[in-house]
């Protein structure tokens, strides 16, 4: 599962129109990551391919049937989403939080399978999150907190994991963890991976496709080595990059950058 | 999980003891002095020209069956309205369904004094929903009201408005007595014939919120949480309210508008255990009736012969209490 194609979709808030008649594809199996300024649209544009927010206009079709027409715990099963943000409750150990991502697999009552428990235990180790189990999420790091909630989403073993900014709150050391987990998932068990992410040398080394954004249209798509380019980032930041490969390894980084200049 | 599925059974145990056995006590002992013994008979080999069977058989057990009752609704339509309005502060008394329900059981007694008493219970119901529909407007208008204070004021402000309007309907009606003698009797006048509509629908209610337990914390996680699970919202929010309206209009049917209980147990559970409404819900309801049972003890044992009503020894309780929560921040959950 996880080949979407999005066509002119149009997004609002009300009456602001945030993203104008974006098109493009994620394709299964792959890493595809949405880059951009603040207030560009990437959570609003993450939001209604998960069905969060309707669409004003357009389509957006996942494997041949578009995404209102799933039912609802249907598409939970194949799509999981971390949103930027969530509220955390007093009182809830992590294990419990992460119970709640095996809601679409539910009836009746609920009470948890052998399989349900199975899932929950494996997404806490997936996490590091094991010698937290017990504790409560609201006294945990904003890092610790965030992998609770990234356990949450991996508990609902979906083929499709969308997030937005999942590094935030993390420590370098946890970033690259969490970035390296989402690789694993990729290419061992190949699930299809949506994200937003700031870090530009992030999102160059995970990446299959980057995707720039600026005020709700799309400034180009395409690999790594294809986005990494001067012009681009200039177009999409307005900032003025110095861009290398990394040595040994075949991805772009930015070195460092400096503001444009305004006209 | 292991540690806090242990403390819940834990918890339920202690609160069953608990139950069972001031349930015991308020049946036991009362103005009338009947033994230990004749309680026993009277439950097992009942004989209706005994005077005392006819105590236990008909006043004392009903009334504490309708103790339960009202405590295990009030603190469950509380714990659910906490969770669904994502507002610590949600109470069906703070939130106007008890006025509402009040107010639409004087429109039944002023206007149509003849109808039987599942009639007045369907005003009940009617009214809480009324109160439920008005508050969702309102706060709904202004979707943007993170701010949990103002779904409080706005339900004060239905409140007041329609114990207002009660109050004068009452009055021009000359009702006011039956009315009075309704909620200051309390539990003392329930009979069976009551408890015959009111317990299975109590049932219905309590499995309905216990059913909705794991969607209604998922609601309390945020909406985009709950619908990327695979929720759906609308139907979950609209399924707890009626929910919400049963339960509250069964105990304002029973013992008139009571405030705060609905505030104050689940909150005491959440210390307790922690947020999850799965173990909220179902305690709730058990400290919710026991609470209330012992409230209603305390009222016939404070002063005797005359009652304390219970909801005045509970509002004793709850108001310190609804102040510290108010205090200890209401801005945020
Ligand atoms: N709930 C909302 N109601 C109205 N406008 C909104 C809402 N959420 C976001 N917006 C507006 O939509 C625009 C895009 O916001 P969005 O959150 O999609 O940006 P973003 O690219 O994710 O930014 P960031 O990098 O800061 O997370 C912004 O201008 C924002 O003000
Ligand atoms: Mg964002």
């Amino acid at each position: 599962m996880g080949n979407f194609t999005i066509e002119n979709v149009t997004v609002s808030y009300e009456k602001t129109e945030i993203i104008h008649q974006l098109s493009f594809e994620i394709n299964k199996g792959k890493i595809t990551t949405l880059i951009g300024p603040n207030g560009c649209g990437k959570s609003t544009m993450i939001k209604a391919i998960a069905r969060l927010l309707p669409i004003k206009a357009g389509t957006i079709v996942l494997d041949g049937q578009k995404i209102q027409q799933y039912p609802t715990k249907e598409l939970a099963k194949e799509l999981a989403i971390l949103p930027q943000s969530s509220t955390t409750p007093e009182g809830i150990s992590v294990s419990e939080l992460v119970s709640y991502g095996r809601f679409p697999y539910q009836k009746g009552f609920g009470s948890l399978t052998a399989e349900d428990k199975a899932k929950i235990t494996w997404a806490i180790e997936e996490t590091n999150l094991t010698e937290f189990a017990e504790q409560e999420v609201d006294k945990l790091s904003g890092g610790q907190k965030q992998r609770a909630f990234i356990a949450m989403a991996l508990a609902q073993d979906t083929d499709i994991l969308i997030l937005d900014e999942p590094t935030t709150y993390l420590d370098m050391a946890h970033q690259l963890e969490i970035l390296l987990l989402l690789q694993k998932l990729n290419q061992e068990e190949g699930r299809t991976i949506l994200m937003a992410l700031h870090d530009l040398n992030h999102a160059a080394r995970f990446s299959d496709t980057m995707l720039a954004m600026k005020s709700g249209q799309l400034i180009a798509l395409g690999s790594p080595q294809e986005m990494m380019t001067k012009e681009i980032l200039a177009q999409t930041f307005e900032i003025d990059a110095e861009i290398l490969l990394a040595p040994n390894k075949e991805y772009p980084i930015c070195l460092s950058y400096e503001l444009l200049e305004k006209e | 999980m292991k540690n806090k599925q242990k403390r819940f059974i834990f918890l339920l145990l202690v609160g069953f003891v608990g139950l069972l056995t001031a349930l015991t006590l308020s049946v036991v002992i009362g103005a009338a002095d009947i033994s230990f013994q004749t309680v026993i008979a009277a439950i097992f080999s009942y004989d209706a020209t005994e005077n005392t069977h006819q105590i236990i058989r008909n006043i004392r057990i009903p009334r504490v069956i309708g103790a339960c009752i009202v405590g295990a609704s009030l603190s469950v339509s509380g714990a659910l309205m906490q969770s669904v309005t994502q507002n610590p502060l949600a109470d069906s008394g703070l939130l106007g369904l008890n006025a509402g329900a009040a107010f639409m059981m004087t429109i039944s007694m002023s206007f149509f004094p003849s109808l039987p008493y599942i009639g007045i219970v369907s005003f009940c119901f009617l009214g809480a929903g009324l109160s439920a529909l008005l508050i969702y407007l309102i706060s709904t208008f202004n979707q943007k009201n993170a701010f949990p204070l103002k779904l409080i004021l706005v339900g004060s402000a239905v409140t007041v408005f329609l114990s207002s309007v009660s109050q004068i309907i009452a009055l021009m009606k000359n009702v006011g007595q039956d009315i009075a003698f309704w909620y200051v009797g309390g539990t003392a006048n329930i009979t069976w014939l009551q408890l015959k509509w009111l317990m299975p629908m109590t049932g219905v209610g309590l499995l309905g919120a216990i059913y909705l337990a794991r969607s209604v914390f998922l609601l309390s996680l945020g909406e985009e949480t709950a619908k990327g699970l695979g929720q759906n919202v609308p139907l979950v929010r609209m399924a707890t309210m009626i929910v919400v309206i049963l339960l509250t209009g069964i105990s304002v049917a029973i013992v008139g508008p009571i405030s705060f209980l609905g505030l104050m147990v689940p909150h005491m559970m959440r210390k307790l255990i922690g947020a999850d409404d799965r173990l909220v819900i179902p305690l709730s309801a058990l400290y919710g009736g026991l609470i209330v049972v012992l409230a209603d003890f305390g009222g016939r044992m404070l002063n005797p012969p005359f009652e304390t009503p219970f909801g005045a020894i509970i509002a004793v309780i709850g108001i310190p209490f609804f102040l510290y929560l108010t205090r200890k921040g209401g801005a945020a959950k």
